[in-house]
């Protein structure tokens, strides 16, 4: 083809890039939807189908009954990412989806960890746990549940100190996200 | 020339033709009925001219020639083929005055409001199969004598009926099944029109709600099945919600980029009495607010888009579905011949623009014209207009258009930036942006293209005349398929309303027909479903019945939906079935042949007798083994009223030329092969 073709007039664009292949981070994703029967089906079947990968998914009712906040962690790049957000809104149960990966947030989650305790390293454990900021929320004669909220990190690197006594259970909510300042993803929702 | 020759009416029956009783129909009484076609005799010779020479009135047919279209005229089985269609036609009056009488003495019930619903959509006709759990409303149907309901043999036939109606019409497409194995069943056609953007609407029946979740008989979570496969779907288990339901169901069936909706109804619901109201089309819109489609494209894209058409030397401008769903034909053509930019098109986009416009350019992709293509690789503008870059037209992304910028009007936000990076997105409906788009863009000085043109009609050139392929000519010793389908082109003056099937047949159709007219190429291009020309073309003539249908088959696809052979039969439907047989699966026996070093495994096909086939039927039936035998055959299948049949025995060993191999790129086109019949 190069023997006929001509030079543009402009620059030619830079080797044609391939969607999906970029650098790959992990991304939170707000969903306002519609609280009704199977929504939920219908967010993960369609993640699932189009080959995107859900680290975390919490769901929960907000102020509205009519509605349902779902907060999404993935990984992928940029374009993919954007690419399952426009997907999730061709959902007619999905009202609104914002990537706020990249704006200020809040980004917490609450963990539950039952963890062995003996007499002889109750009082350690305690000690760590009031150094994280977490609590004890129930104990038993040989072990303890220690509840703490964070960020992922945070509750990371509470989860990795605690390793050493025996983790007998542990649970995680996953990430909520809040956006800061006064901007609200709920008014914002079409309605 | 071997042939079945059938006497095109059910009997005597005064007006029995269901108002199709063509010009020149026996009078009652003259107990022939009239000739299709007056077809070729057995050695009969070539080229004699397939016109029916008998005058109204004329002697009884002799009693081969007896044979309808409708099994033996006269006998018992046709008297009740006939009153069987009768009563679904709801002809007798007496039996509307019933259904009248019935319908204001009863309670309306869930199953009266999907009657309802569908004849408030402008929809006439639904494609259906009774069962256990929608048999409550099979009880009303004929309490609603304005909605004819075609009996397919097949859920599957039913929705790709249904598919067939929407393409044609452009109005939604309805079928109906009942639960579980209906349901599954449906689901092969559900998916053929999710992927190519149909607006349907597909109903089932499910158990009462009571049993749902108890493995009930015949229960399967069917929205469960549909749930990735469709628009959005519905389980209703009251029958309140029905009317909502149904209204928001074509709403968003035809709303935006269209797609099938599927709503499962309770047998319980079908049962119960309902008075809610049928919601307006503002009242459904308001009460979907995760549902508002960008239909205007951003005044600032379009700009863009302008700015980039008015810099580009050689541009090249996409055709898509988009286009004729937005029914945006005059703009694109407004537009291509303002800047002076030729069209390519897409499978679907087939129609869009007149094929034998100055600046229509050809047919794009895999088994696309090699000048296409080639244009597209030195393109330094691509416009795409309403399409989506399937893999099938790129070919290997990386290498695909390599000089391009490329502009994208979608009106799927989700297209744009899918399978290829552009540089200007559009998100909108393509007539609106189209429109936009002219009012702010000047002429182009046609010289300015001389160049340009000159050298894509050299390439043009190029590309017909080096192969045999599309020359339309015909080889001799061989029947070839491109020839066939020129043939049938050019009988029908290119208004027919061609149905593909898919594989070698349906790139063949693509190519070599001959479009004029929108929505006249009706394929299957997403799914790619094998069996789908039979049942569409039901659909389509149907939907458009000013309009010649034809079914373009290969022998392996016809084989798969040939159950509704009756249904063409029993509700007289004038669809003409062209079967290129060439006795193999020809696509697969092509990718052995190229790609797999001819190992040809499982790619011979086993056909009937399609001649006694038809007959059997009571089909009119005609078959071309030379080329001769092509144009006579075309043109007495063509005069028939009611459906007919013309078995073309092509070359066996005929491939689609050009081919680019799965994983290449638009530059790897493979143009020969070394095969007898190349």
């Amino acid at each position: 083809m190069s023997d006929t073709h001509q030079p543009a007039a402009h620059a030619a664009p830079p080797p044609r890039t391939i969607p999906g292949t970029g650098t790959q981070r992990r991304h939170v994703l707000v969903a306002i939807v519609n609280n009704r029967p199977g929504v939920l089906n219908r967010v993960a079947s369609l993640m699932r189908a189009r080959n995107f990968n859900i680290e975390s998914l919490a769901v929960s009712h907000v102020d509205d009954p009519e509605v349902s906040r779902m907060t999404i962690t993935l990984h992928g790049d940029d374009v993919n990412v954007e690419q399952a957000t426009k997907q999730l809104y061709k959902l007619i149960d999905v009202m609104k989806v914002q990537d706020v990966t990249d704006d200020p947030t809040v980004q917490h989650e609450l963990v539950l960890v039952k963890v062995r305790a003996t007499d002889r390293n109750r009082g350690e454990l305690i000690s760590i746990v009031e150094m994280y900021k977490a609590r004890i929320v129930d104990m038993a004669p040989d072990s303890v549940i220690v509840e703490t909220t964070g960020t992922e990190t945070e509750v990371d690197a509470l989860i990795a100190l605690l390793r050493g006594y025996g983790i007998k259970e542990l649970v995680r909510t996953g990430t909520v996200v809040m956006s800061r300042g006064p901007q609200s993803i709920e008014e914002a929702t079409k309605r | 020339m071997a042939m079945t020759k059938g006497d095109g009416a059910s009997g005597p029956t005064a007006g029995g033709g269901a108002g199709q009783a063509p010009a020149g129909a026996p009078t009652a009484g003259g107990g022939a009925g009239q000739a299709p076609a007056g077809a070729p005799t057995a050695g009969g010779g070539a080229g004699q001219a397939p016109v029916d020479t008998r005058a109204p009135g004329a002697a009884d047919p002799t009693p081969a020639e007896r044979r309808s279209h409708v099994p033996g005229a006269g006998s018992p089985a046709a008297e009740a083929v006939e009153r069987a269609r009768r009563d679904m036609l709801r002809e007798g009056s007496s039996v509307n005055r019933d259904a009248a009488d019935r319908r204001e003495r009863r309670a309306r019930i869930g199953a009266d409001v999907v009657c309802e619903a569908i004849l408030r959509q402008g929809v006439d006709v639904l494609f259906g199969y009774p069962g256990g759990v929608i048999l409550p409303l099979y009880d009303v149907l004929g309490d609603h004598p304005a909605l004819r309901h075609v009996l397919v043999r097949h859920e599957q036939g039913g929705a790709h009926a249904a598919d067939g109606y929407a393409r044609a019409t452009g109005k939604v497409g309805v079928c109906l099944g009942t639960s579980g194995p209906a349901a599954t069943n449906l689901v092969t056609g559900i998916a053929t029109a999710q992927l190519d953007s149909i607006p349907m609407v597909a109903i089932t029946g499910n158990v009462p709600g009571a049993l749902i979740g108890k493995d009930a008989f015949q229960e399967i979570d069917i929205t469960g099945i549909t749930l990735p496969m469709t628009k959005h779907n519905y389980l209703v288990r009251d029958a309140n919600d029905l009317p909502r339901v149904l209204a928001e169901a074509f709403y968003i069936a035809r709303t935006g980029r269209p797609g099938p909706v599927h709503v499962d109804i309770t047998k319980d619901a079908l049962q119960q009495e309902t008075n809610a109201p049928h919601p307006s089309d503002e009242e459904v819109a308001a009460g979907l607010p995760g549902f508002r489609p960008t239909l205007d494209g951003h005044p600032r894209q379009i700009r863009l888009m302008a700015e980039e058409i008015a810099r580009a030397k050689r541009p090249i401008i996409f055709a898509g579905h988009g286009v004729l769903i937005a029914d945006a034909m005059t703009e694109l053509r407004e537009l291509a011949e303002r800047t002076q930019i030729p069209v390519a098109w897409t499978l679907l986009g087939i129609g869009a623009l007149d094929e034998t416009h100055p600046l229509a350019y050809g047919y794009m992709g895999m088994h696309g014209w090699k000048h296409v293509n080639r244009a597209i690789q030195s393109a330094d503008l691509i416009v795409a207009i309403g399409m989506r870059f399937d893999d099938r037209v790129t070919g290997n992304v990386k290498t695909y258009a390599p000089y391009a910028r490329i502009v994208h009007v979608d009106i799927d936000p989700a297209e744009i930036g899918k399978n290829v990076a552009v540089e200007v997105p559009v998100v909108g409906d393509a007539k609106r942006v189209l429109a936009a788009l002219l009012a702010m863009l000047p002429v182009t000085d046609p010289s300015a293209r001389v160049d340009y043109l000159a050298q894509l009609a050299e390439w043009r050139r190029e590309s017909l005349a080096g192969s045999w392929h599309g020359s339309g000519a015909s080889r001799p010793g061989y029947l070839t398929a491109d020839f066939v389908l020129e043939q049938i082109g050019d009988v029908t003056h290119h208004d027919a309303t061609m149905v593909a099937d898919v594989g070698q047949n349906q790139m063949w159709t693509a190519r070599y027909a001959g479009y004029r007219r929108p929505h006249s190429h009706l394929s299957s291009g997403g799914l790619g479903t094998m069996g789908y020309a039979v049942p569409t073309a039901m659909g389509a003539a149907l939907g458009r019945p000013d309009k010649s249908t034809w079914a373009v088959c290969g022998d392996g696809g016809f084989q798969m939906t040939i159950q509704e052979l009756a249904t063409l039969v029993q509700d007289r439907i004038p669809v003409r079935i062209a079967l290129l047989d060439n006795k193999k699966l020809g696509m697969i026996r092509q990718w052995q042949e190229i790609f797999y070093a001819g190992n040809y495994h499982s790619s011979n096909l086993f056909g009937p007798d399609f001649l006694k086939l038809c007959e059997a039927y009571g089909i009119p039936a005609w078959k071309a083994t030379s080329p001769e035998e092509v144009r006579p055959a075309i043109e007495a299948a063509e005069a028939v009223d009611g459906p007919s049949f013309v078995w073309f025995e092509i070359a066996e060993e005929q491939n689609v030329f050009p081919i680019m191999p799965a994983g290449k790129g638009l530059s790897d086109l493979i143009e020969k092969w070394g095969g007898a019949d190349e």
